[in-house]
């Protein structure tokens, strides 16, 4: 049946559709995004045939009944019968439409019995993802847009997938029931991949549910489909599905690299490892606000900024816990240590700042134990 | 009373101080195509910057401030003022009283509008930037997370509400104590009818997005948390407040335009409207499912199953008295003497995108398909369709079939073709290719896209410049009528144009109906 759906659509749409465009809703993996595309299509044919056979009559009625081609206009203007039926058989077709709807919408909200959560979390403007696995490590990061802002800007040639590219990817098993756990940390944000068929808001302070199980490996990308604020158009969703094996070799990496990270929280660190992995930390976290040249934006301007330039520990503080009833978050819980040292670090000494401090992990820690 | 005819006061106090219905529909309509054009204006740099992917013109800040006050300038400063100011001119005609019930209060409910859309236009000039919240406003993005011109919004918000408030008292008094001997209600033209409901939803709901503003403004500045989890509230609570206004809202914007369109229509088939009484009943059972409908807009929140399942019913439900009209439309037409001027072409082509977008509605209230539609540019198709090409449309069909009553002139018929031809092209340029994006996965309310949307995109930016520039050609006829159009010699003007409205003297005078008509006959028959 679906079949016929999508290759009479692909007959009737054929000619507008050049070769990349793509002009339908994705079937997608999933079965439960196949089940909703075959409701589309089917409620959409269901339309096409009645739209085609009430146009008909007014076509028609245009052409037959024009006064320019002297036709006497009749005076009839009731007749119960026909305003019976037209109420009774759309109601009909509405019954028969709801009937898949209904099934299908119980697939979607069957949450239960998932094998693996993740718990997403919308950010002005990234996601992150948190593996909540009973045992072990936790593994946790952000999700940032990948694209440079020079494609944005125009001044180079704009990549294949282009807004839709993040520098981590939320990774997961394929044919295994995962559950999103889906909730916000400011405004609201909506995690969409539309070829998996899931669609959540993200609100703060709630937590929804969606699920998935997908069979099949490969990349699939999404965006937030909630406007959340100034850069709501860039921040996509890219998951990758792995199998199980790929996973857990993944998983294990992870968790590697954190205890690797909270190791690297005890030592002295070079300034040039520091400044490097400030430049990356500001430039997918804090450059959207403070501007590539530290110029500011929507947040003020890092480059000869008193505070930044002053008392490492306000400046600190206003990273960490972020500054109330403004855009500028609380980074504390979003920078590890060794992150939150080289953001500082490079804010005090790139944009001509040059104040020469160098913080150290060890400095973080130390802040933060007061 | 009857023999102390005056005309209108000389100078700009005849249009501050007038109480005249006539007037002040007059000053609805002009304001209304004013914000028409400022609201279009903002939707230009929004077609322009989506023209092609990669940001060129604006912002993504200033971006999301064009978005909102495009929808906030069409929905309150284009579209309900328009039909407002044709309310004031039509009612009184159509049911033959000489005025409205309450003329001085008619006077404030057009005045108080234009300070508040200065308010609200000069929040772009503010600190922060105007709200970027969309026309939704949905918290906390509209209050922890706005610019501080957020308050002025607000303001604005409630004076707009009040308006709305006074006009809707206004029409609903005007009907029910002002018609004419012999108007029962079930003689009262459609687009009385249509009115009078309208009025209903808008007294019931109008307090409500009123109440939804208060709270906004108390969590922003009283330190309240109705709409923040932080401190024990909700942020979806909003959600709900919004959309109990919101749609009932959208139905406010569509049932005069029905109303119009069932004037119309008739006329030129020359054949009274099909289906009165169902007509009558359909509007008044739409207006009421618009109330137990809200949450079709937030089915992704994660509310209840159950709770999905009732409204994915509800919604589906309107489908029903939306067909029975179309069909009476259609069946109206069947068998008539038909002939196509322009205010009947902007009918049909109404009839043919308004049901475009009906059908579309039907497809957004089934649930599981609208977890991939909402959102989306399919979104932004559907009530563009409902919206520009059903009220818009009908609006325009209105003018030029009722100006030449006002105004005793013709308007140029080759050049309102021409406009129908050039919006009805330009439209469907614009909003077809937005169903394709939309389905294909591009969300709405963003500033820049991906690669694979470039050329649906760069088509709809090309269909709403044609678009947009057709409404230049549309003001210029109205002007070039008004000041030299063809003197119309035939009170009717149109031959088939039924209804107490047409029994004046063309042009209308400024004082009608001081004595009450005779109602002739049946409005369902001729
Ligand atoms: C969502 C936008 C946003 C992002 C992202 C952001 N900031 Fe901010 N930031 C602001 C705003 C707004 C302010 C101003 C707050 C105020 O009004 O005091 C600010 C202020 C600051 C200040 C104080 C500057 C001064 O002169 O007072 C520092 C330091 C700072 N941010 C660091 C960062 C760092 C480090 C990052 C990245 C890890 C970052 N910000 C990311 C919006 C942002
Ligand atoms: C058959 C009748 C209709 C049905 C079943 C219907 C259904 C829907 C549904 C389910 C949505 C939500 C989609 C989503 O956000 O995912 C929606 C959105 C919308 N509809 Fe309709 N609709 C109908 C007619 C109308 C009419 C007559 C208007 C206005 C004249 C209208 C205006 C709107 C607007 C403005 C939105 C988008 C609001 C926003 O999110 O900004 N609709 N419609
Ligand atoms: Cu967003
Ligand atoms: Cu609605």
């Amino acid at each position: 049946m679906r079949r016929v759906f999508s290759g009479a659509a692909l007959t009737l749409l054929a000619p507008l559709a050049a070769a990349q465009n793509q002009v339908n809703m994705s079937p997608g993996v999933t079965e439960i995004g196949a089940d909703i595309f075959e409701l589309h299509m089917l409620i959409m044919w269901i339309c096409v045939v009645i739209g085609v056979a009430v146009f008909a009559v007014m076509f028609y009625s245009m052409y037959a009944h024009r006064k320019s081609k002297g036709h006497q206009a009749s005076q009839f203007h009731e007749s119960t019968k026909v305003e019976v039926a037209w109420t009774v058989v759309p109601f009909l077709i509405l019954i028969a439409m709801a009937v898949p709807a209904t099934s299908t919408l119980l697939e979607v909200y069957d949450n239960d019995e998932a094998e693996l959560d993740v718990l997403i979390t919308g950010y002005q403007w990234k996601w992150k993802y948190e593996y909540l696995e009973a045992s072990g490590e936790p593994v946790a990061f952000f999700s940032n847009l990948a694209t440079p802002q020079e494609e944005i800007y125009n001044t180079e040639q704009k990549g294949e997938n282009y807004l839709l590219e993040v520098d981590e990817p939320l990774v997961i098993p394929t044919n295994t029931k995962v559950r999103f756990l889906i909730t916000a940390n400011d405004v609201i944000h909506s995690w969409w991949v539309p070829e998996i068929a899931v669609k959540r808001d993200a609100i703060p302070g709630f937590i929804n549910e969606a699920w998935t199980r997908v069979p099949q490996e490969g990349i699939y990308r999404g965006q937030c489909t909630e406007l959340c604020g100034a850069y709501h158009g860039f921040m996509p969703v890219v998951v990758h599905a792995v199998s199980r094996d790929e996973f857990d070799a993944w998983m294990a990496a992870k968790r590697g690299a954190a205890i690797t990270q909270a190791a690297l929280a005890t030592q002295t660190l070079p300034v040039d490892e520091l400044m490097d992995q400030g430049k990356a930390i500001y430039d997918s976290a804090c450059l959207a606000c403070h501007g590539a040249q530290g110029e500011g934006g929507i947040g003020n301007a890092i480059a000869g900024s008193a505070l930044v330039l002053g008392d490492l520990s306000d400046h600190m503080a206003v990273v960490a816990k972020g500054v109330s009833g403004t855009a500028m978050q609380a980074f504390g819980g979003q920078l590890n240590d060794v992150e939150m040292a080289a953001v500082l670090t490079y804010q005090r000494n790139a944009f001509g700042n040059n104040t020469g401090d160098v913080v150290q992990p060890g400095d973080v820690t130390g802040m933060k134990n007061g | 009373m009857g023999d102390h005819h005056h005309g209108p006061a000389t100078g700009i106090t005849r249009w501050l101080f007038t109480t005249n219905h006539k007037d002040i529909g007059t000053m609805y309509l002009w304001f209304s195509f004013a914000m028409f054009l400022l609201g279009g204006f903002f939707a230009m740099v929004i077609r322009a910057e989506l023209f092609q992917p990669g940001m060129q013109l604006v912002e993504p800040a200033f971006f999301n401030q064009m978005t909102t006050l495009h929808g906030l300038v069409m929905v309150f400063g284009a579209i309900m003022p328009s039909f407002v100011g044709l309310a004031n001119w039509l009612i009184p005609m159509m049911i033959g009283a000489p005025d409205m019930a309450l003329p001085r209060m008619n006077n404030w409910s057009f005045w108080i509008l234009p300070p508040a859309f200065l308010m609200l236009a000069s929040t772009l000039f503010m600190e922060g930037g105007a709200p970027a919240f969309g026309w939704t406003f949905y918290a906390p993005l509209s209050t922890t997370y706005a610019a501080p011109s957020v308050t002025f919004f607000i303001f604005a918000i409630h004076i707009l509400g009040v308006s709305s408030i006074m006009g809707s008292i206004n029409i609903i008094a005007t009907v029910m104590n002002m018609r004419a001997p012999g108007m029962t209600y079930m003689k009262m033209p459609l687009f009385v009818w249509t009115w009078l409901i309208t009025a209903f939803l808008l007294v019931a709901v109008m307090p409500v997005l009123a109440g939804a503003v208060t709270m906004m403004l108390m969590d922003i500045h009283f330190g309240t948390s109705f709409f923040s989890a932080a401190g024990g509230g909700d942020p979806v609570l909003f959600q709900h407040i919004f959309w109990f206004f919101g749609h009932p809202e959208v139905y406010i914007i569509i049932l005069p335009a029905f109303g119009v369109v069932s004037q119309i229509i008739p006329a030129f088939s020359r054949k009274p409207l099909f289906g009165y009484a169902s007509m009558v009943y359909a509007t008044a059972s739409i207006a009421f499912l618009s109330f137990i409908v809200w949450a079709h807009h937030m089915y992704t929140v994660g509310m209840p199953v159950a709770g999905e399942l009732f409204f994915m019913y509800a919604t589906m439900l309107i489908a029903v008295p939306t067909g029975v009209k179309v069909f009476n439309w259609i069946t109206t037409m069947w068998r008539g003497a038909l002939s196509f001027e322009t205010p009947m072409l902007f009918c049909i082509g109404f009839l043919i995108l308004f049901t475009l977008g009906g059908f579309t509605g039907l497809m957004l209230s089934i649930a599981p398909a609208d977890f991939q539609y909402h959102d989306t540019y399919f979104v932004v198709a559907h009530f563009h369709y409902v919206m520009v090409a059903g009220a818009v449309f009908s609006m325009t069909a209105a003018v030029y079939y009722w100006l030449p009553k006002w105004c005793g002139r013709m308007y140029n018929e080759a050049m309102g073709k021409t406009h129908f031809w050039i919006s009805f092209i330009g439209f469907n340029i614009t909003f077809f290719p937005q169903h394709f994006v939309g389905l294909a996965g591009m969300p709405r309310r963003i500033p820049d896209y991906a690669l694979q949307f470039a050329d649906f995109n760069m088509m709809s930016s090309i269909g709403a410049f044609i678009y947009g520039a057709s409404q230049l050609l549309f003001l210029y006829n109205v002007i070039a009528t008004i000041v030299a159009g063809k003197p119309v010699s035939d009170e009717k003007v149109w031959d088939g144009a039924e209804g107490l409205e047409w029994t004046l003297p063309t042009p209308a005078p400024y004082h009608t109906f001081e004595e009450p008509p005779q109602v002739p006959k049946p409005v369902g028959t001729i």
